[in-house]
């Protein structure tokens, strides 16, 4: 066996407990035959017990009051962040509404077009949706943006988002209401931002509860 | 011990600070004489050694508990010092063989209470002419011969700890003893 590579290798492998037991038995016969490796082997072994013998270096007294005064404080934005990170179903549930609300305020400014739920058989000039005499909307009627005239019938509810209802100019307007055609339900008009949240949410909860 | 430790990081991540301050002190001693030795002096040691603490404070959410807290936090001391090395010489080379005066630095540092030069210049004590050895070895073998010695770690443990595979960790070692069996075979 060379002393200089295969015994070395092997020294090194015992030292570092990766030794097979083969190479063990290999290693030991060449010892007891080699007294240059023996020696080597011993010295190796020694560097180490001198290495562990050093002494303990202990660090200052106030080490530790050190560093504590230097941990850097928290600003507001990570205790918030930290918050968020353990409480990941209430961040979700925060974000969820957020996106909610933003995207309703968004519609609603945006959506300045005259929309008519179900226009057929409805006279529309401009901005002015008429139920002509003599016809009779099925169902319930919608209308975005626009005023209604009720000359006809409509057998459901009516909703008015952002329009009002016009009524016939008669000679005796003098006070007296016109009679507003008939609506055989409820009629609503929603005008101001914070109705029209809520009639949409409404709109939503029904949505979900009446899948039929 | 390792059960403690992991206690306390968890209350650390809540927002705790007294249990940080229980970690420093469990592993103060630990960390300042990896910093010292590496470093070869008080000042740059403790300097270090307070920045690896707060480094691991402020990123203790990155840290996986999962994994040894000890090996996690001795990664950003040797990172550290290894920094410190580098900016200390801008020419530096990890490869480059550390000049004596290093050493000398280190020596006249730890014996500096009270002794008369006449003493110091005679009388090397064993003790501190093992540490000048172990001070003049390259930053690369250094490091792993006190991880391994001094700090009793694992070659798994030690790869971690400095991010080099386990082949390169068992050839430092190997050059490392080597290296150090020359300068005390004569002791």
């Amino acid at each position: 066996m060379d002393c200089n590579k295969e015994a070395l290798e092997m020294m090194h492998k015992h030292l570092d407990g990766d030794i097979t037991r083969e190479e063990e038995s290999l290693l030991r016969s060449h010892l007891e035959g080699c007294v240059e490796c023996q020696k080597h082997l011993h010295e190796l072994k020694r560097t180490i017990t001198l290495i562990q013998s050093t002494e303990k270096l202990k660090a200052p007294d106030d080490f530790t009051s050190k560093v504590m005064q230097q941990l850097p404080v928290e600003k507001k934005h990570v205790k918030y962040l930290r918050w968020f990170k353990m409480h990941p179903i209430l961040t979700a549930a925060a974000i969820f509404f957020v996106f909610m609300f933003t995207g309703l305020l968004s519609a609603f400014e945006q959506d300045s077009q005259l929309m008519v739920s179900n226009p057929e058989d409805l006279i529309i000039e401009d901005n002015l949706v008429i139920v002509p005499e003599g016809v009779t909307v099925q169902g319930d009627l919608v209308v975005q943006n626009g005023n209604l005239k009720i000359d006809g019938k409509v057998d459901g509810n009516v909703t008015l988002i952002n329009g009002n209802l016009v009524e016939e100019q008669g000679l005796d307007s003098s006070g007296l209401m016109a009679d507003v055609g008939g609506v055989n339900g409820e009629l609503k008009e929603v005008d101001r931002i914070f109705e029209w949240v809520w009639y949409n949410i409404q709109k939503m909860v029904k949505g979900i509860f009446s899948i039929e | 011990m390792e059960l403690i430790i992991r206690d306390k990081i968890k209350q650390v991540k809540k927002g705790d600070h007294a249990a940080f301050e229980d970690i420093v002190m469990f592993y103060q001693d630990k960390i300042y004489q990896h910093c010292h030795r590496m470093l070869g002096n008080k000042h740059e040691a403790e300097d270090i050694a307070q920045e690896a603490f707060i480094r691991a404070y402020v990123n203790i959410h990155s840290y996986d508990e999962r994994r040894k807290f000890s090996t996690w936090l001795y990664r950003i001391a040797t990172n550290l010092t290894i920094d410190r090395l580098r900016k200390r010489k801008p020419d530096y080379y990890l490869d480059a063989e550390v000049k004596g005066t290093e050493g000398l630095d280190m020596y006249s540092q730890l014996a500096a209470d009270g002794k008369l030069p006449e003493d110091e210049v005679e009388g090397l004590e064993l003790q501190n002419y093992i540490q000048k050895q172990i001070a003049e070895l390259p930053p690369k073998y250094r490091s792993i011969i006190m991880l391994r010695y001094l700090e009793d770690f694992s070659l798994q443990e030690i790869s971690e700890i400095l991010d080099i595979p386990i082949g390169t960790v068992k050839t430092r070692i190997h050059r490392g003893r080597e290296a150090l069996r020359k300068k005390l075979r004569h002791v």
